[in-house]
């Protein structure tokens, strides 16, 4: 079962720590939700720091972050 | 090519490069007409619109800085190369405007925002250092609201012309200026005869320099608050390298310029030796900073990319900017008056200010946590 985070529309760096909070939580793969391309290089940044692997699809002007580990 | 060049700019050499161009250009300001450690200061600037605009009458510091509008039009340009002005807006803008008053007068506590800081520090200032560690411990209580869940909402997409509201003012600004705009003998524009406000590089290149590092930093998203807040919150030293470059080659550049003064506390331009408030202005201006999630700099080039909540920040800054000076709120510079040294710094009200928007600001991050749905 899937995480997901909506960080849509949230100001940085509150996408940063929802997925900091959702790796710490353990349950992968984990989907990040975001609206910005800043959004996105934060996150993903962030988040192969903590030794996940991401990938990025882009749908419309949103993009979606899977995160495995 | 577009993709390959937005990797660049998010990679670490591409965050240093633009810390190094700011480092390079902004003494060069200096060197060419801007007032002494103040090549760039996004507050002082802004004040100086302030006073422009006659929302202050503080006669020294009043000009229209071509280097504000060339930030967030240099935002606006590479957002829509790069198809990422996007208008958006919502997110608790009443919040954010008081954000930026305070954050305003704290800076103005200090003489600078964190870009001044740095460039001061770079001159051999050294109450800049002072101001810095009371930035960082602004921004390490506005970590611990964010730890604690403290958040503004979500912002929304919204009508492309919201957008389009803070570059279309800007561009009204550097009009306003090119055309030396004067209603009356006694009434706006106000420009400075004497003081720092009457120091400044020849419009067209102040505007030039404005649009380089606002293209460059929309691109690496260079943030002087989010540098230190990015280290307190989670180790990351990725921005912060940027802010390493500016200094670094801020000192090369004060060198070889000759700007580079003895380190001393006493004396140096336009600054105080008030040690307390200098502290306390800066840990006020990085909690509202931290709040509000961007440094002043960072505030602008978010606003030049459709952001409207960080053009709420603007106004509040350039709201706050007004007050600070109508109610002698300001700090003053140390001077010598009959060869006896004066430290100069903020007086009662000033410091009364200060105090309240620390009470202000712990209140904002104590009350307004948001349990966002995960």
């Amino acid at each position: 079962m899937a995480q997901t985070v909506d960080a849509r529309g949230l100001s940085c760096p509150q996408p940063v720590i929802l997925a900091r909070n959702a790796i710490k939580a353990g349950v992968f793969p984990i989907e990040v939700l975001v609206e910005t391309v800043t959004s996105r290089e934060n996150v993903k940044r962030a988040a192969e720091r903590l030794g996940c692997t991401v990938q990025v699809d882009e749908m419309g002007e949103e993009f979606n972050l899977t995160l495995t580990k | 090519m577009s993709e390959k060049l937005t990797r660049f700019f998010a990679s670490r050499w591409g965050i240093i490069l633009t810390g190094a161009v700011i480092g390079i250009l902004a003494p060069l300001l200096q060197h060419w007409g801007n007032p002494a450690n103040m090549g760039i200061c996004v507050a002082c600037f802004e004040r100086d619109i302030a006073g422009a605009l006659g929302l202050h009458r503080a006669a020294v510091v009043q000009y229209i800085r071509p280097e504000i509008p060339g930030f967030v039009l240099g935002a606006t340009i590479a957002a829509l190369l790069f198809r990422e002005f996007k208008a958006r807006t919502g997110s608790a803008p009443i919040v954010r405007f008081v954000l930026g008053v305070f954050a305003m007068i704290g800076a103005l506590a200090f003489l600078g925002c964190p870009w001044r800081a740095l460039l001061r520090l770079s001159a051999g200032d050294l109450n800049a250092v002072v101001g810095l560690i009371g930035l960082a411990a602004g921004i390490y209580i506005g970590v611990q609201f964010l730890k604690g869940g403290y958040n503004l909402g979500r912002s929304r997409k919204t009508h492309t012309a919201i957008g389009w509201i803070m570059p279309v003012m800007m561009i009204g600004l550097l009009l306003l200026l090119v055309f030396q705009v004067k209603v009356s003998e006694t009434g706006a524009l106000f420009f400075s005869e004497s003081g720092p406000g009457s120091q400044h590089a020849f419009w067209l290149v102040s505007l030039a320099v404005g649009l380089i590092i606002g293209f460059l930093a929309q691109r690496t998203r260079f943030c002087t608050m989010g540098s230190i807040r990015d280290v307190l919150l989670m180790g990351d030293t990725h921005l912060i390298s940027g802010l390493g470059a500016l200094v670094v080659v801020a000192v090369i550049m004060n060198l070889v310029l000759g700007q580079f003064r003895t380190p001393a506390f006493f004396g140096q331009p336009v600054a105080h030796s008030q040690s307390l408030w200098n502290f306390l202005g800066m840990a006020l201006a990085g909690l509202a900073f931290a709040l509000a999630g961007g440094c002043p700099g960072r505030q602008l080039f978010l606003s030049g990319e459709g952001d409207g909540d960080s053009a709420v920040f603007v106004l509040g800054m350039i709201t706050g900017a007004g007050l600070a000076h109508n109610f002698a709120l300001a700090g003053a510079p140390d001077s010598v008056v009959d060869g006896v040294q004066k430290v100069g710094g903020i007086g009662p009200y000033g410091m009364a200010a200060v105090l309240l928007g620390l009470v202000v600001c712990v209140l904002i991050g104590v009350t307004m946590r948001e349990k966002v749905e995960v």
